[in-house]
């Protein structure tokens, strides 16, 4: 009698197939299952509680779910111009510097060392309408004589997030960038600067193609970053006052943990993923022109 | 159209200063070459002209300009860039026209201008593709291309076929050549390969860490070298030099030889001294294989070590006092390592320099 054998490479491939279902298939199939279901954390029994697709209606009818969608994409959008014209502003500054480069590098990357967390604990505190710094500062030399309310008002909200959300990753951005401009070969530049350029000539056409595919990274990296965003948000404002600030991932959040609904939170987090995904897809193809424009294939 | 004028420039970096008072006039239309070893100051010297290096010290002028403190762009230059510096991601046709899109120069004019250097560059058929889909030799040519359009006052190369192979270096040297004649502007040129100096330039311009050596004619560098330097640099292969002392309008050499002083020389060289005698291989020939010749000669017994048949001829290597000599061969036939030939040096021919200050004897 011939004992059963697993044939080689799928022997060889087991250990990997394990690992993967188990932390990636399983609880993918899972979620997605649930979504289809009235899934509530304090009802487990309701997971076979069959709904079809009844949690994907009521987030495509739900109001809220697409102010938080749009909030989302307009922070995204904002931040991301943002924070690649700063960064890139910054990496021109510092790409400038002969004499302690080094260490200047080093301290750009001093705010990506912070938990988002902190960072918004610490914004949190800054903007505070009464102990804050920023109504302190308005308030000493005499802006203001009231107390701003940066994180009750919306759109005060809104920017105060922003304003957080860069200081912590805008030198993503400078950083990357940099890299791109060391490298920008010296030749094409200095032919330009013979053809005739003004130094913002050189940039716009010889410098900016250079750097474009490291923008695009910067932008994909940061764009999946965005779309997610959680901490920061669910520090200083909890997504509030009254849903002002509410993103995806926080409405989402709260939805699952907060409210239990586990199964309509799925939904909504299938939904969103699309966003992230069409983002990605959107600056790889960016990615890849640029590349090509340079010659450097796709 | 322009002349260049130098005026004693001088170039540092930091505490280190690599050019050293550079003097150095070009003629409107002429072609010269700056040529030395690596690091002698030649392409830092081009930089300077092209704006691209600021000056320490010192003044140059293009036409009637002094140029010290205008950027590149306002010096009406072009320069070849050695490793072609073409813009990678513009296409054949955009990297020719960039120049004049940038003066904001009409359509029409662009056109005409980018098809024309294409035409004498042909070019033609490569316009839409973009750098990296063209070869070496097509490199160059667009790098050229992007140069002839602005009709500079001055053309600047920087060792612009370097990176070809013998061939097309050999192809485009011609090409460059006649672009000179077509385009009849000023040119100056950097390159470390004395053949490409001799070949192109109307004056060469020869540089050693960071100081002019010679400046004349292809022909008088190569006829009448200032100095050692000059006579081992310029021509293939480089110029033999023995060291001897004058006794008696005698040179006795190293290695117990001794030969008379060139006529030519024999004013300027005083009993006792020091000297170096230097000769080219094409002037120490076998007896029975050289041209006939009226002249001065001296015979030398000398064995060969190593014989190198170039078809025409033949370069013997043999050697006087352990230092290696060259001979040329004409009309060769096969010569084996360790025989034995009576060669004939042409004492008319030959070059003295003074041992201690390696410059020249010759009067003038």
């Amino acid at each position: 009698m011939t004992r059963f054998r697993l044939p080689a490479w799928f022997a060889l491939l087991l250990p990997a197939i394990i690992v993967l279902a188990a932390v990636v298939l399983i609880p993918l199939v899972l979620s997605l299952y649930s979504s289809f279901t009235s899934y509530r954390l304090t009802r487990p029994e309701t997971l076979y509680n069959w709904i079809g697709t009844f949690n994907y209606e009521k987030a495509a009818k739900s109001a809220h779910f697409w102010s938080a969608f749009g909030r989302t994409v307009l922070l995204l959008t904002i931040a991301l111009n943002l924070e690649m014209l700063l960064g890139l502003g910054l990496a021109l500054l510092v790409n400038q510097v002969t004499y302690g480069q080094r260490a200047l590098r080093t301290i750009m990357m001093f705010p990506m060392m912070f938990s988002p967390l902190l960072v918004g604990f610490q914004f949190k505190f800054i903007f505070n309408d009464n102990v804050g710094l920023v109504n302190n500062a308005l308030q000493s030399i005499g802006f203001s004589n009231v107390a701003i309310p940066w994180l009750v008002d919306g759109q005060l909200a809104f920017f105060s997030i922003l304003v957080a959300e860069m200081w912590s990753s805008t030198s993503v951005f400078a950083i990357l960038i940099l890299a791109g401009l060391f490298a920008v070969p010296r030749d094409p530049i200095e032919a330009a600067k013979v053809d005739g350029c003004t130094p913002w000539q050189s940039f716009r056409h010889i410098t900016l193609p250079y750097i474009m595919p490291f923008i695009y990274i910067a932008l994909a990296i940061r764009s999946l970053d965005v779309a997610r965003a959680y901490d920061i948000v669910q520090i200083m404002t909890n997504g509030g006052p009254a849903r002002r600030t509410e993103l995806l991932w926080t409405l989402i959040g709260r939805t699952g943990y907060v409210d239990a609904k586990m199964g309509y939170a799925n939904a909504m987090g299938y939904i969103s993923i699309f966003l992230a995904i069409g983002f990605t897809i959107f600056f790889f193809r960016k990615l890849n022109a640029a590349r090509a424009e340079l010659g450097m294939g796709g | 159209m322009a002349q260049v004028n130098l005026r004693n420039v001088v170039k540092r970096f930091g505490p280190l200063q690599v050019v050293h008072g550079v003097d150095l006039d070009i003629n409107d239309n002429e072609f010269v070459v700056l040529v030395g070893p690596s690091g002698c100051g030649k392409s830092t010297t081009l930089r300077m002209i092209a704006g691209l290096e600021a000056i320490s010290e010192g003044e140059i002028a293009i036409g009637d300009r002094v140029v010290n403190d205008l950027p590149p762009r306002h010096r009406n230059i072009s320069m070849v860039f050695q490793n072609y510096a073409l813009y990678p991601h513009m296409s054949v046709r955009e990297n020719l026209g960039f120049s004049l899109e940038i003066a904001k120069k009409p359509k029409a004019e662009i056109d005409k201008a980018v098809d024309e250097a294409a035409e004498i560059l042909s070019l033609t058929d490569y316009m839409d593709r973009k750098p990296g889909a063209l070869s070496g030799g097509q490199r160059q040519r667009v790098a050229m291309g992007r140069a002839i359009v602005r009709h500079p006052d001055v053309f600047l190369f920087d060792e612009p076929l370097s990176n070809l192979d013998a061939k097309l270096r050999t192809q485009m040297r011609t090409e460059i050549k006649k672009l000179h004649q077509k385009v009849n502007s000023t040119i100056v040129y950097v390159t470390h390969d004395q053949v490409e100096a001799m070949t192109l330039a109307d004056r060469i311009v020869i540089m050693r860490d960071g100081y002019i050596e010679q400046v004349g004619t292809p022909l008088e560098v190569f006829e009448a070298p200032a100095n050692t330097f000059v006579a081992t640099f310029i021509g293939s292969p480089p110029m033999n030099l023995l060291t001897g002392r004058v006794a008696a309008d005698m040179i006795s050499l190293e290695g117990g030889l001794k030969v008379a002083v060139p006529d030519q020389y024999r004013a300027n060289v005083s009993e006792g001294q020091d000297v170096v005698l230097g000769f080219r291989a094409d002037n120490l020939m076998p007896v029975g294989h050289a041209m006939p010749m009226e002249g001065a000669f001296a015979e030398l017994e000398m064995t060969v070590n190593l014989s190198e048949p170039l078809g025409t001829e033949t370069l013997l290597f043999t050697s006087i006092a352990d230092k290696e000599i060259q001979a040329k061969m004409l009309n060769p036939r096969p010569v084996a390592s360790g025989e034995k030939l009576s060669f004939q040096l042409d004492l008319t021919r030959c070059h003295l320099f003074d041992a201690e200050t390696q410059n020249s004897l010759r009067s003038n």
